[in-house]
């Protein structure tokens, strides 16, 4: 199966926000942001700026006619800086010009004082200053304060994730029109299109039906346009709103970098207790979130941290906390994942540092702990149709992992300098967002009287293949070429109220939405049928092909005959549905329910070598068995996987955020921070869709798939470890990520 | 300078783009990535990075060479436009015809294409490597791809779809010319008459003595590119007269302007240093590689240049010249600082020059970084050496990324000359090595990382030339 998008994007033909031609006068926006982390503004000076030849206006907060806010869940950030700036990077002005390089040359003219204050960039010296963003969350089960008491081996530590840049290829981007009527469209590259309207409005003072917000398709998302691509939009609304012409704000790269959050760093503590024989009986963690200076999604976040606490085992006596912890780092925000990978690289960390101490490979523990159906997480959820063990056990056989672990004995004992090593990666991942009323999504579908059919929905396309996924839905249900079926873009005008594309839930959400809308369009078809050809009721009418048939017999009339026929008997070809995940709940006082439709699982081994004299090392190879459901779209959910556990690679070994003391960023280009590039990626990958499961509440039985494989990528973590562990076998190292090679060669040999 | 002959000057680019003769006036330092996107309105050129990290905005850049076109893909965000006279530009919308091309195909039957942002680029950099080879293996069209960045598909799926093409390529036999690539309709049927019109435009010399010399441009273009919009820049040529490698006398010259490309390919420099391709496939990525020349690396004066540590281990020669006056630097002598450079305003490097070894001797070099290929070195460190009966005669040793300039180890080089190979002698050198250097932490690692990193490659050196009498245990 193709996806049809491509056959455009081969091309160079597909339109992303910087490609739109814009009209004869549209402004360019470049933004002036703060150049410490921490201080109170004492003036800023802009008329110099405003001098500039060419220079159309300079934006700052006074010129906002509705709310200076734009906090989705806390309301704590405003869209440009008033009084104090809070991190490095924080938008104060905007300057328009009629040229993006008069824009930028003007910038450097606008002169700002401050009062300097100490900034925090670390969250534990957040929390120790009690500058918590929420009081603290805690999910528990059982009384893990007794049930140490009963643990034959019991070991504690201390984990630290880095901060990820989501490195979308296409940079963050509007470009804003005023409307008549005092209103304003945007083109926008968001994750959201909802909340980029809601932010919009709020910023000028407009009710939403002022505010339409159209997404073509984005270069990439990841969690980092879900929230963050509202500033950018209502930056450019505000801009366009007060000069009354349109105007373009696209970030070069290196302002993307410094202005935008990333994944949350953590620091936890854990510790875990187990039975001589290997059972895991008790769980304690405690999350430190770096939330950076404004809440952003940190709070959702953290809550998926704790929903993950104990990955893809049964624990019975859970206690873990999480620390939403403000500083003064650019706000950090969803990134594939979502709080859930720290989560599990935690408890990944636990076993291994048990299973060192009880001197047992770690897969022995892994595998006595592995969810069994029915098995109740912390949070009071079932684990039903829990396909932990049929992954994991269908990985060793498929991969032969005891012929791994031979070899990789073998290789070791052979070899001084390079040395290998593997890991087993098993990943629980709940499918749902975790705010019950976000789980909801709407179709719009249109069949023209020529045949043709076109689809509005939610969705935004980001190169996950929803939109395909999209058109395989209305394809099946009314059996037409797909080429008789364009997905539009997402629009806020034809489907309103949307969640943004996140969650991994786009697809399942949106595809069901549609599914609908086109069972009430197959419907009223089938009635209209009967009545035009003076069938009965039960008659069974079905399409096929582009044909109709009747009791299994062609009638002789085709898919664009029968909707001709349809039109000129005024029958309405146009439908809308709204799908609701149902069964799902979850009590926030008691932090307890079914918070999650379903739940994906999967295994996945990785084999690495680590040049033990240059701390350098490759990936050999990660094999997954993953839980795809039915999966109805191969290719696409193929490159998800592969895709994501490249990306959660890329997270644990070279993808290195550094911001100094002062809270500047340091890898602020790609010169700096480095992504995985092709030699990075694993020598070889294998994905193995498990058979025989299935999903109902999933788009035709398939599930979800952005995220989970991500998780697959902290297994290179812990094989490369495992490697460092031939050639040091006394040290204990520590549990922190990315390992780069330079951590690889200072903990070899330091 | 005189203004009106500037304006003549612009006046004169001409090339052709896709299939369409243009004569322009724009800035000579305008971006190609800004004119193809603003003035000729050709979205699928992408920015992603503006500093030829990315790849997305990679095009094809075909020069005329007794009447063949020899294209070679390139970052058009660091390209000046100026560089493009009397060539011919290619975008993906040169290559689009009414059907997709096998390369297309492949990419869309395998989901090579996920977001699409940087697709066009790939498929450019992917084009680039058939125009430019006679055979094909999957795994060097693989290599080719090495200036490409992709954030969605973890490029499994790009090695399969190039793995595909290369193999139904691969098929026909001698299918190297551009007749058999129209024929195959990997390229639109126009490309055949390229050569001929681009013979028709005439070339230009531009000969003036002042304002920004400008050589590769892929570090000014990442540094500079707003300012060189407003500055007389001028674009330094080669002398088509002469090979840019070659060797007079007992000394290899090198061309100031010869790419690294040309370097790393060269037969002259192979024969002397068999590894050479394994060495500079660490430089940049190959895009950079065809643009990026050994002046440039050496006037730019980075730190961790691999070009300027390669050539200190040849105690290698500068030929530095103004006007008509010409004179001599060793390079080990060339750099006083940071960007410090023993070089007036006005002169220019005209040529690099080392002394052909005359014994047997060993070279080295090692590089590494955050990630192994395109990114700069965390530290490198180059090394020839002489010896007889493991008696060092000879010895030149670089380090870069340690010090704030390329580094030439005279202290070390000092100790080492006329003691016997041992792996205490290289334990006691390592100790010498860390007096010479002065690293700093920034983004690619701390200072005590970069210590202790160099001492790990300068073991490596010895490891890899010395394998039966300097092993890794006797020595850490």
């Amino acid at each position: 199966m193709k996806n049809y998008d491509t056959t455009r994007h081969v091309r160079g033909e597909s339109l992303f926000a910087d490609d739109f031609l814009v009209p004869e006068g549209t402004l360019f926006a470049s933004v002036f942001a703060a150049s410490i982390a921490h201080g109170k503004i004492l003036s800023i000076d802009i008329s110099e700026a405003e001098k500039f030849s060419g220079v159309k206006k300079i934006i700052t907060s006074k010129d906002i006619p509705g709310q200076n806010q734009i906090g989705g869940i806390i309301q704590d950030e405003p869209l440009l800086a008033e009084n104090e700036v809070h991190y490095c990077g924080q938008p104060v002005a905007v300057v328009l010009a009629e040229n993006l390089l008069i824009a930028r040359e003007a910038k450097k003219k606008i002169r700002i004082a401050y009062e300097t204050l100490a900034p925090i960039t670390d969250a534990r010296e957040a929390y120790a200053k009690g500058m918590l963003i929420i009081p603290p969350r805690i999910f528990s089960n059982g009384n893990v304060d007794e049930a140490w008491k009963q643990c034959d081996v019991v070991v504690d530590g201390t984990i630290e994730t880095g901060a990820q840049e989501h490195l979308y290829l296409e940079t963050q981007g509007a470009i804003a029109f005023p409307t008549e009527g005092n209103g304003i469209k945007i083109i926008s590259s968001t994750q959201g299109p909802t909340a980029t309207q809601r932010a919009v409005g709020k910023v000028l003072g407009l009710p939403m039906h002022q505010v339409e917000v159209d997404v073509m398709r984005l270069g990439g998302g990841f969690g980092g346009k879900e929230d963050q691509a509202n500033a950018w939009a209502a930056m450019a609304a505000v801009s366009a709103f007060v000069t009354k012409k349109p105007v373009k704000l696209i970030l070069p790269r290196q302002e993307d970098m410094r202005m935008t959050g990333k994944r949350h760093p953590y620091s936890a503590d854990f510790k875990i207790g187990l039975s001589q024989d290997g059972k895991i009986l008790a769980y304690e963690i405690t999350f430190f979130q770096n939330a950076g200076a404004s809440a952003d999604l940190s709070t959702p976040i953290l809550d998926r941290t704790l929903f993950h606490a104990t990955n893809s085992y049964f624990v019975p006596n859970v206690k873990a906390t999480g620390l939403c912890c403000r500083t003064n780092l650019p706000p950090n925000t969803a990134f594939r994942g979502f709080g859930g990978p720290q989560a599990m690289f935690a408890m990944e960390a636990a076993i291994y540092k048990a299973a060192k101490k009880m001197g047992v490979d770690a897969s022995v523990i892994q595998e006595k702990n592995l969810l069994k159906e029915g098995d109740e997480f912390h949070y009071g959820q079932l684990a039903k149709n829990s396909k932990a063990q049929a992954c994991w056990f269908k990985a060793k056989e498929k991969f032969n992992f005891d012929q791994i672990k031979k070899n990789v004995e073998k290789y070791n004992a052979e070899n001084k300098i390079l040395k290998k090593g593997f890991a087993c990666m098993p990943i629980c991942f709940g499918i749902s967002f975790t705010n019950t009323f976000m789980n909801q999504a709407g179709a719009l579908v249109h069949i023209y009287s020529d045949g043709s059919v076109g689809i509005s929905t939610a969705a935004v396309e980001m190169g996950q293949g929803v939109n395909e996924k999209i058109r395989c839905v209305a394809a099946e249900i009314f059996s037409i070429d797909k080429s008789k079926i364009k997905i539009e873009t997402t629009n806020t005008t034809r489907v309103a109220n949307t969640s943004p594309s996140a969650a991994s839930s786009a697809a399942d959400l949106n595809g069901k939405a549609t599914e609908l809308a086109c069972k009430y369009l197959f419907e009223r078809l089938v009635s209209f049928v009967k009545d035009a050809f003076n069938y009965s009721t039960t008659d069974p009418i079905a399409f096929r092909d582009e044909n109709i048939f009747c009791n299994e017999k062609a009638i002789g009339l085709t898919w664009v005959e029968l909707i001709q026929k349809a039109f000129f008997k005024r029958v309405d070809l146009s439908a809308h549905a709204h799908y609701a995940v149902p069964g799902i709940y979850f009590d926030r006082e008691k932090n307890k329910g079914n918070a999650f439709a379903y739940y994906s699982f999967g295994t996945a081994i990785t084999e690495v070598t680590v040049d033990c004299l240059r701390g350098t090392y490759i990936v050999d190879s990660v094999k997954a068995v993953h839980d795809f459901g039915k999966s109805f779209a191969k290719v696409i959910d193929r490159g998800q996987a592969e895709g994501a556990i490249m990306q959660g690679i890329g997270w644990m070994t070279m993808e290195e955020v550094i911001y100094n003391s002062d809270g500047k960023l340091l890898t602020d280009a790609l010169s700096t921070y480095k992504v995985p590039d092709i030699h990075s990626a694993p020598k070889e990958i294998e994905i193995h869709f498990l058979e025989n499961s299935d999903n109902p509440l999933g788009i035709f039985n398939s599930k979800a798939i952005g995220e989970p494989p991500l998780m697959y990528g902290i297994g290179t973590f812990f094989a490369l470890q495992n490697a460092m562990k031939s050639f040091r076998p006394e040290k204990e190292f520590q549990f922190s990520a990315p390992l780069t090679p330079e951590k690889v060669l200072l903990s070899l040999y330091y | 300078m005189d203004h009106r002959k500037i304006q003549q000057m612009k006046n004169e680019i001409q090339f052709i783009c896709n299939d369409r003769e243009i004569t322009t006036a724009v800035h000579p330092a305008t971006t190609v990535l800004d004119f193809l996107r603003k003035s000729m309105r050709l979205t699928g050129t992408k920015e992603g990075c503006r500093e030829g990290d990315c790849g997305a905005c990679t095009v094809l850049v075909g020069e005329l060479n007794n009447e063949i076109i020899l294209y070679k893909p390139v970052n058009s965000c660091l390209l000046p436009l100026a560089s493009l006279h009397g060539k011919h530009l290619v975008t993906i919308e040169g290559i689009n015809q009414i059907e997709l091309n096998p390369l297309q195909h492949a990419f869309v039957d395998e989901g090579a294409s996920q977001c699409g942002f940087c697709t066009p680029g790939f498929l450019v950099s992917l084009t680039g490597y058939f125009l430019t080879n006679d055979i094909y293996s999957a795994e060097e069209a693989i290599n080719s791809l090495d200036g490409n960045i992709c954030r969605c598909t973890g490029y499994a799926s790009i090695k399969r779809s190039v793995e595909k093409v290369t193999n139904e390529i691969k098929l026909n036999k001698n299918y190297s010319t551009l007749e058999k690539f129209v024929e195959l309709k990997v390229l639109p049927g126009y490309f055949l008459t390229i050569p001929e019109r681009l013979a028709a435009i005439k070339l230009l010399i531009n000969q003036h003595a002042s304002g920004v010399f400008i050589s590769g441009g892929t570090d000014l273009f990442v540094q500079q590119w707003e300012k060189l919009l407003s500055s007389d820049v001028q674009f330094l040529q080669r002398d088509a007269s002469t090979p840019t490698i070659r060797i007079e006398g007992e000394s290899c010259f090198i061309d100031s302007q010869t790419t690294i490309s040309e370097i790393k390919s060269s037969g002259i420099l192979q024969k002397y240093f068999p590894q050479l391709e394994n060495y500079f496939q660490y430089f940049g990525s190959l895009p950079i590689r065809n643009r990026a020349t050994a002046g440039g690396n050496i006037i730019n004066a980075s730190p961790i240049g691999d070009m300027t540590n390669f050539l200190l281990a040849l105690n290698a020669q500068l030929h530095l010249k103004e006007k008509d006056k010409g004179r001599v630097v060793p390079l080990k002598n060339f750099y006083t600082g940071y960007k410090q450079l023993d070089k007036k305003e006005n002169e220019i490097l005209d040529s690099v020059s080392f002394n052909l070894p005359q014994n047997i001797f060993h070279f080295n070099f090692e590089k590494v970084s955050k990630r192994t290929f395109l990114d700069i070195a965390s530290v490198n460190t180059s090394i020839y050496l002489e010896e007889e009966n493991l008696t060092i005669k000879e010895i030149h040793l670089s380090a870069g990324g340690v010090a704030p300039c390329p580094l030439y180890l005279f202290k070390t080089r000092e100790f080492l000359l006329g003691k016997t190979i041992s792996p205490q002698l290289v334990k006691e050198s390592a100790e010498i090595i860390q007096t010479e250097i002065s690293p700093i932490s920034d983004a690619r690692g701390s200072a005590e990382y970069k210590r202790l990193l160099l001492r790990q490659l300068f073991f490596a050196h010895f490891i890899k030339l010395f394998p039966k009498i300097i092993s890794l245990e006797e020595v850490v």
